[in-house]
Formats: C-alpha cells, structure tokens, sequence
C-alpha cells in the first residue's frame, strides 16, 4: 500500500548507484576501492537479510508438510478432505475435515455478503463523497476498527451479540454460524474499505471531470465512471478481505458454535478449520494421529490463503496496468 | 490536489437514485465507526469497575478468580517487544534493500511474493508453524523466545511495508544533494535516507507492535499459557498474555460466570494497550502527511 502522495514527491530522476528509473535495472558507477568493497559489503548483507521472507516463507510451507503429511499414512487425501466426520479422539478416530472446509467456506462466504457491500460501500463515501475533514476522522476510525484485537471482537461476539441472537431468533444457541459470520465482517471490512478507497482514490480526477461535464449525475458518475475503473482495486480488496476472514482463528473460535457438522442452516453452530486448529492442539497428543491431522488441516487452510493472494495478485497486476 | 463531487441538487428520478444511494453509503459509513464504537464502549462501560491498582499489580489468586493481572500484563509487553526486536531490524533491512538497491528481477519478484504470501498466512498457521520449528527442532519449548519469533516473523510484512512507504517519501533530492556532496551510496542511505524516514518508520512499527500484543492464535501453542504461578525470569519461560487470558476465562473455566468482571477488565487493559498504541501511530502519521503535503 504506497502512499499515493508518495510518488508524486519523489521526482524520477536517475541517481548514480540507483536502479535505473525507467528499465529498473543496475547501473553500476562507483569507483575506488575501499568504498567498492564497503559498498559491496552493505548491498549484499541487505540483500542476505531481505532473503529471510523467502526463507520463513519456506519454512513455514516445509513444517506444514513435514507435520502433516504424515497424516496421509492413516487416512487417505481422498477421505480426508472428503470424509463427513471429524471425530479425532474417537476410538477408532474419524478424520474426515469437510465439515471444517464447509464450516470456513459458509462463515467466510455469509461473512462476505455483510462485509462487502458495507466495506465497499465506505469506501466510497470516504473517497468520493465525504467532506475531507470528515474522512479525516473517520478514515482513523476504520483503522482502529482494524487493530481491535480478534479475541476482543470473539469475546464481545460470544457476551454481547450471541445472547441477543439467542431471544431474537428464538433459537438454541446464539453461538452459530450468523453470529459469527457479522463477527468476522467486522474483521474483514477495514481490509476491504482501506484497499478500495486506495483503488478508487487513483482513479483519475480527469475521468470525473469528463462524466460530470456530460451531464452525469454525481451518482451516475460514481457507479458508471469511478467505481468501474477502479474494479480491479476494489476485486483485489474483496479477495484479501475474505483471505483474512477465512484464516482468522479467534473469532471463529469463540463465536461460531463448534460443532464439527456440515451446515444445514445459518443457526446451526459450525467449527471452521482455525477454529478446529486452535481448540484441539493443546490437547492432541505430541506427533500422534490427531497431532498430524490438525497440520494437515493447516496445510489445507493455508492452500486456501495461498489461492486467495495469488488471485488478488493477478487482480491488482490486472489494475496496475489500467491505472 | 482535492477534488469534490458538484453539490448541486439533481432533481427528478435521477436525483431521487442519488439521494437514496449517498444516504446508503453514509449508513454504511456511520454503521462502521458506531460498530467500533459499540465494542469500545461495551467493554469500558462492563471492563471498569473491575480496574484497580490491585488488579494491574498483583498476581492472580485462587485459580484464577480472584486477584490481578500483572503477570499477563508483562507477557504481554514481553512477547511484543521480543516480536519487534526480530521482525524490526530484518523488516527495515529488507525495505531498505527493495527500495534503494534492488533492480527488477526474478529474485526481487520471489522476494516480494514471499512477503505478500508471508502477509496472508493465517495467524493459526504461523501457530502451527512455530510449535513445529521454533518449539520443536529448535528445542526451544513453550517459552517467552518462541512466541516472540512466531509473532516476530507475522509481523515482518507489515513493518516491511510500512518501511517501503517511509523510503519511497523521502525526496530523491535528498540523495541527490548527498551524492553531491560526494558521500558514497552507502553514506547517503544511513545518514540522509534512513534518518529523513525514521519517523514513519517507527509509526509502522508501533502499529506492529500493537497488532503483535493482540494476537492470540500465534502465542497458543508456542508461548503463552493458563497460568504461571511466577513472573517470566528468562527468555525461556512461559509467559501468561492477556488475549490468551480472555480467552481461557470466557471459554475454558470452570467458573467462566464467576469470572466475568475479571474478562471485562482484562479485555479493557487490552483494547487500552492496544488501541493507544494505534492512536499513537495514527495521529504521528497524519501529522507526517500533512507536514510532507505543504
């Protein structure tokens, strides 16, 4: 997220020892030998440390692997992706994890249908129609809504919202997948409005121009002129919104309910994948079955996150070469 | 460079769409920030009978029911500290490379999809990933210094990024006029470059800071548990953390109606922790736009 200002200061200008401004390739001009190797000495220990993303990256997908591919020496890929029960403590255990993929994929989804249209939504009143000494103060707002804790916002679900559900719904339990999915909206929406408004914010003041001066309605040039050009943006944020609604633990964790069944309704309580993760570690024997099994369910949890980045990659490429 | 839509009144059925669809977009504005509101006044209006000196200084009594929080308190600032010493050094090393050094190519490209992916990964994975490596291979156990390098390396992406953008506002004059001057490449970045980008630094990595005190899914398996009866006295201890205190008071205690107030209250020092660190950044932030736009 670059500051749009940013660019606007930074003057492109060639700079000796800099990558060139517009190939983005090295120049090399430095001279005398002390400061080569004192020059040399500096890039390449910077160079070593930027390659530590790499390497945590790395390690992060090899531990997975390494911890949970065991899993698939007792149960097979097929069975337990697919398989309807989740019952690892059971004698003989079950590990089948659709009932978590399921349980992610309807509170990540339902959580959407709420996060979206608000999220976007305030994007567009902050960039296109605010006063800017109101976006001054409710664009702060929106981050701190962002910076509240997971646990805070699980624990204000599971006291303030879930009993509420409970009488006005009249149903068993307010710990479900509803609660939890207006839960997990809250957590994605600051995602999603700060990336759109940035989207919508580098549309061109000239395309807005030209809308209105056709005779365009603010309204009309807002839905037919700036948020279509800035659609790549706004896909790229919708995408990493549900990529952190889909790995984000607490919540889940707290509100959703926690039983291990595929959803039938949106009252029914769900255990979604971190959910599962999270409750269950601590008591799972160290590298036994279940133990495995809970890695292997990380690695499906982080395949979805990967799917997600890629596509919001492909999306933001897309608007980078529009814009 | 501000722009603002006509405020002319449309009238007919066009105006009536815009009418109903800026009143929509303010809603959904105003529902935001009052959603931020509600949580924050909930838990202060709940969280502050139960504030006192005791409960922020002394140790937790009789399981857990009664008594403080001082021992959750200081894991808590340990455990985001740890992370920050990892992840600042290595955040500002990597920033400073991508955006002075390095040229286009497959090696940048890699490093910079590591970073977008490392920022995706759910907290529970680098949970995962921490118990298995840090705790494990590492030998290093549930303790103080495998939370911090599991939280250290989460937050690696943002204070990155941040970085970047701290780099990327310093004017090119700057380094053009020390260049001139004749410092070397290297003199330029340390005493003119890095220095003129400091404070937006540090306001990336407060905000980091903050995010690394919050976080729960991380900590559960790698450093923090439900009770210690002594403060950490090494960096391998096991600390206890207020988020992963709540949530073992609201759901896994045997008395999770008797220990409500206690819940508010730490969830209260929480969000305070936390939220004046952001507002700290926040307002810093801002202050550096306004002052960068003149």
């Amino acid at each position: 997220m670059t500051h749009p200002e940013a660019t606007e200061i930074t003057p492109k200008v060639d700079l000796p020892g800099w990558p060139d401004t517009k190939t983005g390739q090295k120049k090399d001009t430095l001279t005398g030998r002390r400061t080569a190797i004192g020059e040399w000495l500096a890039e390449s220990s910077l160079f070593t440390i930027s390659l530590i993303s790499i390497l945590a990256l790395g390690l992060i997908m090899l531990f997975l692997l390494m911890e949970g591919s065991p899993t698939f020496s007792f149960v097979s890929i097929r069975d337990f992706v697919l398989g309807h029960f989740w019952y690892p403590t059971d004698e003989p255990p079950d590990f089948g994890i659709l009932p978590l993929i399921t349980g992610s994929v309807s509170v990540t989804l339902i959580s959407s249908l709420i996060a979206v249209p608000s999220g976007v939504m305030t994007a567009i009143y902050l960039s296109e129609i605010a006063p800017p000494r109101v976006a001054e103060i409710l664009k702060p707002a929106i981050e701190l809504l962002a910076s509240l804790p997971s646990v805070v916002i699980g624990f204000f679900g599971m006291v303030a919202v879930a009993p509420v559900m409970h009488e006005v719904f009249n149903i068993p339990t307010g710990l479900n997948l509803f609660t939890a999915s207006i839960m997990l909206a809250f957590m994605s929406i600051p995602t999603i409005c700060t990336i759109s408004e940035d989207a919508l914010r580098s549309v061109p003041i000239t395309y807005r121009e030209a809308s209105l001066a056709l005779g365009a309605t603010p309204f009309e040039t807002i839905s037919k002129v700036t948020v279509p050009a800035a659609l790549s943006g706004i896909t790229t944020a919708i995408i990493l919104g549900m990529s952190r609604a889909i790995g984000e633990t607490m919540v889940v964790l707290m509100v959703a309910g926690g039983a291990a069944m595929i959803p039938e309704s949106i009252f029914d309580p769900i255990r979604p994948m971190p959910a599962s993760i999270a409750a269950e570690m601590g008591e799972a024997p160290f590298r036994g079955d279940h133990y495995h099994a809970l890695f292997a369910t990380g690695i499906t949890l982080f395949l979805f996150t990967i799917l997600f980045n890629v596509l919001a990659m492909s999306a933001s490429r897309r608007f980078r070469l529009k814009g | 460079m501000t722009f603002s839509l006509p405020k002319n009144i449309v009238s007919g059925k066009r105006g009536t769409a815009q009418k109903i669809w800026f009143t929509l977009f303010r809603l959904a504005a105003g529902i935001n920030v009052l959603a931020l509101f509600a949580v924050i006044a909930f838990i202060i209006s709940r969280g502050i009978s139960a504030i006192s000196w005791e409960f922020l200084s002394e140790m937790p009594r009789n399981s857990m029911t009664e008594g403080g929080i001082l021992p959750c308190i200081i894991g808590t600032i340990c455990l985001a500290l740890g992370a920050l010493s990892v992840a600042f050094p290595v955040g500002v090393g990597t920033a400073i490379y991508l955006n002075e050094y390095a040229s286009q190519g497959k090696v940048v490209g890699v490093i910079r999809f590591a970073i977008a992916n490392l920022a995706g990964v759910p907290s529970v994975v680098f949970g995962l990933f921490g118990l298995a490596f840090f705790c494990t291979v590492l030998n290093l156990g549930v303790s103080l210094v495998s939370g911090a390098l599991t939280l250290g390396i989460m937050s690696l992406p943002v204070i990155i990024g941040a970085s970047e953008e701290a780099l990327k506002a310093v004017p090119n004059t700057y380094r053009e006029a020390s260049l001139g001057l004749g410092a070397s490449k290297w003199q330029t970045i340390c005493r003119v470059v890095v220095p003129s980008a400091l404070p937006g630094i540090l306001t990336g990595s407060i905000l980091a800071l903050g995010r690394a005190a919050g976080e729960t899914a991380p900590i559960m398996f790698t450093g923090a548990v439900f009770f210690t009866p002594d403060l950490p006295s090494s960096v391998f201890d096991e600390v206890m953390a207020l988020p992963y205190h709540i949530y073992v008071l609201a759901t896994a205690g045997t008395h999770i109606g008797e220990t409500r107030h206690l819940q508010y209250g730490t969830a209260l020092v929480l969000i305070a922790l936390v939220l004046g660190m952001n507002l700290f950044a926040i307002i810093i932030r801002s202050r550096l736009r306004n002052r960068s736009r003149v």
